[in-house]
């Protein structure tokens, strides 16, 4: 075991996962969360994502490797772990008939050490809902009633799947400033999500998941660094790829053009960009819908999506 | 499992009751079922009963009704409602929900269990006391054996509900599903009829059915005929199917809906 700064509370080694009709949904997944960290985990619909967390909440034995959440197996010493642990589910989870002050009053009763109800439900602005039934509840408003009883009893991990799928950019940034809130408070996040921007806000690490395999994995700059950049604008009618200057002088590593509009990949963004804009201007052509980006997880994402498509 | 673990396995029964029993109330075609039919069904055979002869067989009216009606007390009021109740909290993922919580899975099963349960013991003690007073059926002989074939009814009923749940799909197709049960039970467990007048070679297969137990030792509690030797073979089929219901639900239980 390492010292407390650096404890590993979440240690997923080799994970795979197996269903019935024998879909491997996770193959392989090895990846550790230290305390206090967010850690994300990214990825297309069917990546495995919610296959992976389920895994670490406990609800299911991997069909290889091995879990360890605050040193303990979740699925077999259920005991141990569930009191320190807070789970955010996918989707649903709560009796439709029940109220809202109903089901946190359930939950506080099953859960050791659970901080008052009322306060939770003010945390995620559900206090004036108490009366409402669940099924009357909205879509985000669900998300947020599961998220206020995931924290009831101040867990020390807390899992959300897909926490800010459904809410509104308000709702999901109010989300995002407790989940900040919650790692200043030391609480271990893990969570997963196919919104990129979420990631990379919110993430301290996180890995990318690609058809139940970890296909990139660290920091935001980590996964985004040795990422090419991108230039695209529209030429005016009549000019053409080849009358720029030549695109290896430019620093530009991969291109396509589709009508007008052309594409580049470079790794020198400053160079090529100045050199197609010094052009432009020579020549005395108006380049429209000019765009210009460093790299971002949207690239890393989208890259390795390709990449998978092109060896397969 | 030390007494410290006690204290709040019946703290998180009592809150995840209270929540089932809200749910219960909430649900009028269910509380229909679980109160007015295992009032109302015993009278249906009660024309029947007359043709009979009772007393030869050492029966009363009274006595036949009286276990009539525990009986689809623990069919309706127990059994279907408890296979609706299952269903419904899996489908709605509830189950998987309180799974990762701390609640044990027979924390879990049995929480959900403890209104219908309590609704169909206080039915039945309610129907006892009723018939003893309005049908002249008199105190039981052996009240202890009505208690103990209650407490088998009772538990074989939320285990063989949990059990059925297993392999039904949707809340509508509990309806089928839990069929086969109350029927073979209706006609074979001396709910509808009372075992006694059917051919003995019928009789005796009868009684391995899974209520049987728990039907005759409430009448045999009441009417003093069992002999110890009766008794012990009859608690020894409910305890049986006891250990295979829990065996077969802890093996089968389904916690999430299927894919």
């Amino acid at each position: 075991m390492n010292t407390n700064e650096h404890e590993h509370v979440i240690e997923a080694t080799d994970l795979s996962r197996v269903y019935g009709g024998g879909f491997e949904a996770v193959r392989g997944v090895t990846f550790s969360v230290a305390r206090g960290e967010i850690f994300a985990l990214l990825g297309t619909n069917g990546a495995g994502k919610t296959s992976t967390v389920e895994l670490l909440e406990g609800l299911a034995a991997p069909a290889g490797g091995q879990v360890r959440v605050l040193g303990h197996d979740p699925f077999r010493e259920r005991a141990a772990v569930r009191p320190r642990t807070g789970v955010m589910l996918q989707e649903g989870g709560f009796p439709s008939d029940l109220t809202v002050a109903e089901t946190a009053r359930m939950w506080a009763g099953c859960t050791s050490g659970a901080r008052p109800e009322a306060e939770v439900l003010e945390l995620v602005g559900l206090a004036r809902k108490t009366g409402v039934r669940v099924k009357q509840l909205s879509g985000g408003e669900r998300r947020r009633l599961d998220l206020a009883l995931a924290l009831l009893g101040g867990p020390e991990v807390l899992f959300l799947d897909e926490p800010t799928t459904g809410l509104d950019a308000e709702g999901r940034r109010d989300t995002w400033e407790l989940v900040r809130g919650l790692r200043a408070a030391g609480t271990t996040v893990l969570l997963t999500t196919h919104y990129l921007e979420e990631a990379e806000g919110l993430a301290d690490r996180l890995a990318i998941l690609h058809e139940g395999r970890i296909a990139a994995s660290g920091t935001p700059a980590e996964v985004t660094a040795g990422r090419p950049s991108r230039m695209s604008f529209e030429l005016p009618d009549g000019y053409f790829l080849g009358d720029l200057p030549p695109l290896a002088d430019l620093g530009v590593c991969g291109h396509e053009s589709d009508g007008n509009l052309v594409r580049l990949r470079t790794r020198e963004l400053q160079r090529t960009a100045t050199g197609v804009l010094a052009w432009a201007e020579r020549a005395g052509v108006e380049l429209r819908r000019l765009d210009v980006r460093s790299a971002s997880l949207e690239e890393a994402f989208l890259g390795i999506a390709q990449e998978q498509e092109v060896m397969a | 499992m030390s007494t410290l673990t006690w204290a709040p396995t019946g703290r998180r029964l009592r809150v995840l009751a209270r929540a089932e029993l809200a749910l219960l109330g909430r649900n009028r075609s269910v509380v229909f079922t679980a109160l007015v039919v295992p009032l109302a069904l015993p009278f249906t055979v009660r024309p029947a009963l007359d043709q009979i002869d009772l007393k030869k067989e050492g029966l009363s009216i009274g006595t036949v009704m009286m276990t009539a009606a525990i009986g689809y007390s623990l069919l309706f009021a127990v059994y279907t409602s408890l296979v609706n109740a299952y269903v419904a909290r899996r489908e709605e993922l509830v189950l998987k929900r309180l799974r990762t919580g701390e609640l044990s899975d027979a924390e879990i099963l049995t929480g959900t269990a403890l209104p219908a349960v309590v609704l169909g013991l206080a039915q039945a003690l309610l129907l006892c006391a009723g018939c003893a007073v309005l049908l002249h059926t008199g105190p039981p002989k052996a009240p202890y054996l009505t208690l103990l074939g209650l407490a088998a009814g009772l538990v074989l009923s939320a285990a063989l509900a949990a059990l059925t749940a297993s392999f039904t799909r949707s809340v509508e197709s509990g309806q089928v599903t839990a069929l086969p049960l109350v029927f073979f039970s209706m006609i074979g467990s001396g709910i509808a009829i009372p075992t006694e007048i059917l051919p003995d070679r019928l009789a005796s297969v009868c009684e391995l059915l899974p209520l049987s137990p728990a039907i005759r030792l409430v009448r045999g509690g009441w009417t003093g005929q069992l002999t110890a030797f009766e008794v012990l073979a009859t608690v020894a089929t409910a305890l049986a199917w006891t250990v295979v219901a829990v065996f077969a639900v802890r093996r089968w239980f389904r916690w999430e809906p299927r894919r």
